[in-house]
């Protein structure tokens, strides 16, 4: 650790990097992304298992239905981002890589598309438990990137308890900022949604990181949260990953979650702060999870922007949107540049934890992969203090046994140690690699 | 949809990377040796750009004949690595050294110092070191004879251009380095001949000055971590300064840093990311480790200098350091290993 990261100890976490933040989109106000005519909304947008249709082919349904039910604990519901019918269920292109099954929406030219009011919205005098049923039939899942559902955060496991909430507003990210838009322009939603947090998991207190970059957000959220006293806006180091959840405890509270265990281990829940102000909206509306708040960015994209995209919208509408993507265009990103998949195709859907579409006209590098000369930049970078040098080794001669001793699960591939590394090692691929073996010996015991 | 898809390129994340590249490390650091050659052409003249060509080809041309068929379309001159030992074997070589010895150094410093570990990243020791060693093993007279500097630019000691095997004609006036005297004499050179370099030695290890700012301008560039030099000086002040309190068994910790090879090996070997350890504590461990030993040897040792012996010793137990230093991993108590 420098003298620098211990002198600032309060504000950050230790290891990380700073890429260049390319933040240019932080002025644009979120716009409203028209409709287009059809939506595909795939069944499996979630982490768990895929929401069952609940609708058939020909029917109508109104913006905001459910038209998908939760399979399980771990799903989550999928409702119609717009009025009009069901025009298939049929397997489509996916961000993942594999097409998969989805509920295919084509608009009502002629409907309002007016999202009325729920009568069966969550109010103070819901149960917690309640609230969690509400929340997984309202879909709403994590809007950082994993799209974990959120319903199963805001149940407290017998024998534990929360006493901190964490929001992450950090957007560590380089190139988004569709959650500082929302942290300066929906304010009083994130401070709503983190109270509604507070009161259901029972915290005395809450907190929002938000990186120093983004100033004007943190100021409005400590406007917002005015009264009570309970809530804290915390500046935070301008570092990557410090919207990891790890990263972002142990900036704020200073401690570390134990290796192979949650947060709430440490008696704190962490959301993101787009997830709280879609429960702000839920409670207010009794609106689900029908679209989100994404950045369109990159020196390929002709006008860039921070969108309402409802959910289902394809990866090209959007693009045609914002201008359309300029013919030198090489690459596409889903996500952030550390860790978004790029895409080979874009007729893919805007899916629930899609937080940018980043375009770039200059071809992926061709570098060449060069030995590793143990410099030991990759080990000053992992902010879970692993030996990435040494996992890559392992990881490929698949070696899973000493993987797994290694600490190989502990890795978040956040890409710090291949962003740093001066030998172009694919450290992070390797170490996804690594991570598959450890599963993949797990699965055959 | 929009007629025309574009070709669109998949690759593993992250997209971005810090434009640092190992190439341009080798390269930083050959930049900075143009002011310690100059400084030993300045003293040592023309013997000292003859002597550091000559070990610098053996080393490019060793690694070019090895590396011919690596199968990646070209050899692997291009990383720097082999011409940065080259340098280095050269600087760390008494003036009146004769070419042939240089050139067979030069070749050793790349097969037995990098070629049979498996070529760069694999090597256990510093493979400069590794043809000075072997060197000073074959040839211990050629290796421990020094003369005098500035006795003029084109004056080569009869020695340097001898050929193989042959006693030269007849031997240059010798001298005594700052480190002989003091072992040998029991005289202590003016701190500003150490200084600026007008002692004798080796070529590029003679200005203290020189090799400061060299020094400070890689660590402040982050070519290299800054803990490894830093804890090898402070490690030799600290026990020299010790020796010196305790009934002057030693010279000063200022005497101690500025004379012999020891700033020279701080700065260029030490810090060779290959043969020392990646882990933080391990970097620390490896300086104490020169620092202490380059002391004892000069001290009780039965050479003036140490620095070589320190750096190859520390070379040798570095993977040792490693596998007791791993990081302790995010959330666990005990370390992991």
């Amino acid at each position: 650790m420098g003298l620098r990261a211990m002198l600032s100890r309060a504000q950050t976490f230790r290891h990380g990097i700073h890429p260049a933040e390319h933040k240019d989109t932080a002025t644009l106000p979120i716009e409203r992304m028209p409709f287009v005519d059809e939506y595909v909304l795939p069944l499996s947008q979630h982490t768990g298992a895929p929401s069952r249709p609940l609708v058939v082919v020909g029917q109508k349904v109104r913006r905001g239905e459910m038209i998908a039910a939760p399979d399980g604990y771990i799903s989550t519901a999928l409702h119609a981002p717009v009025t009009g019918t069901v025009a298939a269920i049929e397997v489509r292109p996916h961000s993942r890589g594999v097409p998969s099954p989805a509920i295919i929406v084509r608009i009502d030219p002629f409907a309002s598309q007016r999202l009325e009011i729920d009568a069966d919205r969550p109010t103070a005098e819901t149960t917690p438990k309640e609230l969690i049923e509400r929340v997984q039939r309202a879909g709403l899942v994590g809007m950082g990137g994993a799209a974990f559902p959120s319903h199963v955060k805001l149940e407290v496991p017998e024998g534990k308890k929360a006493r901190f909430v964490i929001l992450n507003g950090c957007e560590c990210e380089p190139y988004l900022t569709c959650d500082h838009r929302l942290m300066l322009e929906r304010a009083d939603a994130v401070i709503t949604g983190l109270r509604i947090l507070m009161r259901q998991v029972g915290a005395e207190r809450g907190y929002i990181g938000v990186e120093r970059n983004k100033e004007d957000a943190a100021a409005a959220l400590t406007a917002a949260a005015v009264d009570g006293g309970d809530i804290d806006v915390i500046r935070l180091e301008v570092k990557y990953p410090q919207g990891a959840e790890k990263m972002l405890i142990d900036a704020i509270l200073h401690r570390e979650v134990p290796s192979g265990k949650l947060p709430i281990d440490l008696e704190v829940v962490v959301n993101n702060v787009g997830t709280a102000a879609a429960l702000a909206d839920l409670a207010a509306t009794g609106k689900p999870m029908i679209e989100r708040v994404l950045t369109v960015a990159g020196n390929a994209v002709r006008r860039p922007a921070n969108l309402m995209v409802p959910l289902g919208t394809l990866v090209q509408q959007v693009l045609d949107h914002c201008g359309g993507l300029r013919p030198e265009t090489r690459q596409v990103i889903l996500g952030g540049p550390m860790m978004g998949a790029a895409q080979k195709a874009l007729d893919i859907p805007v899916l629930k934890g899609i937080s940018g579409i980043l375009a770039f006209t200059d071809p992926v590098a061709q570098v060449e992969e060069e030995p590793c000369i143990r410099c030991g930049r990759c080990l000053a970078a992992c902010p879970v203090f692993l030996n990435p040098s040494r996992l890559a080794l392992l990881a490929r001669a698949q070696a899973a046994d000493v993987l797994a001793t290694h600490h190989m699960m502990d890795c978040m591939e956040c890409a710090s140690c291949s962003y740093v590394c001066p030998s172009n090692i694919p450290l992070v691929h390797l170490m996804r690699l690594g991570k598959a073996a450890v599963r993949a010996q797990k699965a055959a015991r | 949809m929009s007629p025309s898809m574009p070709y669109l390129e998949i690759a593993p994340a992250p997209r971005v990377s810090s434009g640092l590249g190992t190439r341009r490390l080798m390269w930083e650091v050959l930049v900075t040796l143009i002011p310690v050659v100059a400084t030993a052409a300045y003293y040592f003249g023309a013997a000292a750009l003859l002597l550091i060509a000559a070990t610098t080809t053996a080393t490019m041309g060793t690694e070019w004949l090895l590396t011919r068929g690596s199968g990646k379309g070209s050899t692997r001159l291009g990383d720097g690595s082999a011409a940065l030992s080259g340098i280095l074997l050269g600087l760390c070589l008494p003036p009146s050294t004769p070419v042939w010895m240089a050139l067979l150094g030069g070749v050793v410093a790349i097969i037995l110092g990098k070629a049979v570990w498996g070529g760069l990243g694999f090597n256990l020791f510093n493979p400069a070191l590794v043809g000075r060693a072997f060197l000073q093993a074959a040839f211990p007279l050629a290796l421990t004879t020094w003369t005098a500097p500035q006795q003029g630019f084109w004056t080569l000691a009869p020695s340097v251009l001898a050929p193989p095997f042959m006693r030269a004609a007849t031997d240059a006036t010798t001298t005594a380095t700052p480190l002989g005297l003091a072992k040998f004499a029991g005289q202590l050179v003016a701190p500003e001949s150490l200084i600026f370099g007008g002692t004798a030695g080796s070529l590029g290890e003679t200005s203290a000055l020189v090799l400061i700012l060299c020094g400070l301008w890689l660590g402040l560039r982050r070519v290299f971590d800054w803990r490894l030099p830093v804890a090898t000086l402070l490690t030799a002040a600290l026990f020299s300064g010790v020796l010196q309190l305790w009934g002057g068994v030693a010279p000063g910790p200022l005497f101690t840093l500025s004379s012999g090879g020891l700033l020279l090996g701080a700065v260029y070997m030490v810090t060779d990311p290959v043969t020392t350890p990646l882990t933080p504590r391990g970097m620390w461990i490896f300086g104490v480790g020169v620092g202490f030993l380059v002391v004892l040897i000069r001290t009780w040792g039965g050479l003036a200098e140490g620095v070589m012996y320190a750096i190859l010793l520390m070379n040798a137990v570095t993977p040792l350091i490693n596998r007791l230093t791993q990081p302790r991993t995010f959330g666990t108590g005990m370390r992991s290993t």
